[in-house]
């Protein structure tokens, strides 16, 4: 058992309780799960401005996504403290990240693009800041991330959420075989 | 009634949270709970939810930029098989919910979005897109970069900041960005 909870787990254990999520958070007060609403959140709680976007009452619809956010933050530590954070990718993608320059594959992230040091480099800076950058954008652009159209808006069947989920892959497809090539091609 | 259950629906977004069918039932049936009508909402079962996910997103590797790239290369069936499972499961729990009527342990309206098939806007092509773009670089969506953040990977303090900027930006620009 201790063995089971150290070693990765495979997608049929993680998926299933992650959308067990969905119907728990309804079921104790009735919200929709999505995490990308922090973000606003902390926005209209530091730096609302005059702006009618971050006009609400943060408190009152952001107080328990952002403890949610919290503990996504020691779950993490936890998780990274009691087991290997080593992942092991399919071969072929092995093989083309190596050809685009990788070649450190422990860890979660390659720390030769996502570090401190890595930061102070065109490739760290882009991947880090200017796609951090598209994600806090585009997710509230749509409204909605991962877990809000993916999984909670998918659950309830909206096809906004479908469309917003093919704008990912769309997106990310683009990064991945158009942008990445270049950004890591550029900098080595 | 909870004085924030109104303002909770995304003033000025198209996404409304339908609460016509719980709002039916939360008038017929008798209230023990007396004249305010909802119980408390605690916030130690949402730091609770937190930390299980930010273990299960590790364990399962779906914070890793590595796991990311494999995936938009289809390279391996592991993120399809989260999200699908994670959808199928979801919706089945989402359309019993539904189906039953069950009410919220706080009493507090169920805001599940109605099924309502409106064709979707450019907010949900475009939006979409530009969240697309950057998941695929920074590999990581919002979730993940706080857990990201927790497991040792400090520089998503960055990403996050940027993040903001980037909801910050939308927030200022939203009157001029086409959304239906």
């Amino acid at each position: 058992m201790i063995d089971f909870l150290t070693r990765p787990w495979p997608w049929y254990v993680a998926g299933p309780l992650i959308g067990l999520t969905v119907p728990l958070v309804y079921l104790y007060a009735g919200r929709k799960w999505g995490v990308s609403s922090t973000f606003r959140d902390v926005c209209a709680a530091t730096f609302p401005r005059d702006l009618d976007y971050f006009d609400y009452s943060w408190r009152g619809r952001g107080t328990w996504r952002l403890t949610m956010a919290v503990g996504l933050v020691i779950g993490g530590f936890l998780a990274a403290a009691t087991g290997p954070t080593d992942v092991a990718i399919s071969s072929a993608t092995h093989a083309d990240l190596a050809a685009l320059g990788l070649t450190d594959f422990s860890g979660l992230v390659p720390a030769e693009l996502f570090s401190w040091r890595a930061l102070t480099t065109l490739p760290g800076f882009l991947l880090v800041v200017v796609g951090g950058f598209l994600v806090g954008f585009g997710t509230r652009y749509a409204n909605g991330c991962t877990s809000g159209h993916a999984i909670s808006g998918l659950s309830a069947l909206r096809l906004t959420s479908l469309v917003a989920v093919v704008g990912f892959f769309v997106g990310g497809l683009i990064s991945t075989h158009l942008l990445l090539p270049v950004i890591l091609g550029g900098g080595s | 009634m909870n004085p924030d259950t109104k303002r909770r629906g995304d003033a000025g977004s198209t996404v409304r949270p339908d609460t016509s069918i719980r709002s039916e039932g939360a008038s017929t049936s008798a209230d023990p709970g007396g004249a305010s009508g909802t119980r408390p909402e605690r916030l130690w079962p949402y730091l609770l939810l937190g930390i299980a996910l930010g273990v299960v997103f590790t364990r399962a590797e779906v914070v890793s930029w590595f796991r990311i790239q494999e995936m938009f290369r289809f390279q391996a069936f592991h993120m399809y098989g989260i999200i699908g499972s994670a959808v199928v499961v979801a919706a089945i729990g989402v359309q019993l919910i539904r189906r039953l009527g069950v009410r919220s342990l706080t009493r507090a309206p169920m805001q599940i979005p109605g099924d309502t098939f409106r064709l979707p806007g450019w907010q949900y092509w475009l939006g979409g897109t530009a969240f697309g773009l950057g998941w695929g670089l920074l590999g990581a969506c919002p979730g993940p970069i706080y857990v990201l953040f927790g497991s040792g990977v400090t520089v998503m303090a960055v990403a996050f900041l940027s993040a903001l900027v980037g909801v910050w930006t939308y927030g200022a620009l939203r009157d001029r960005l086409p959304h239906t």
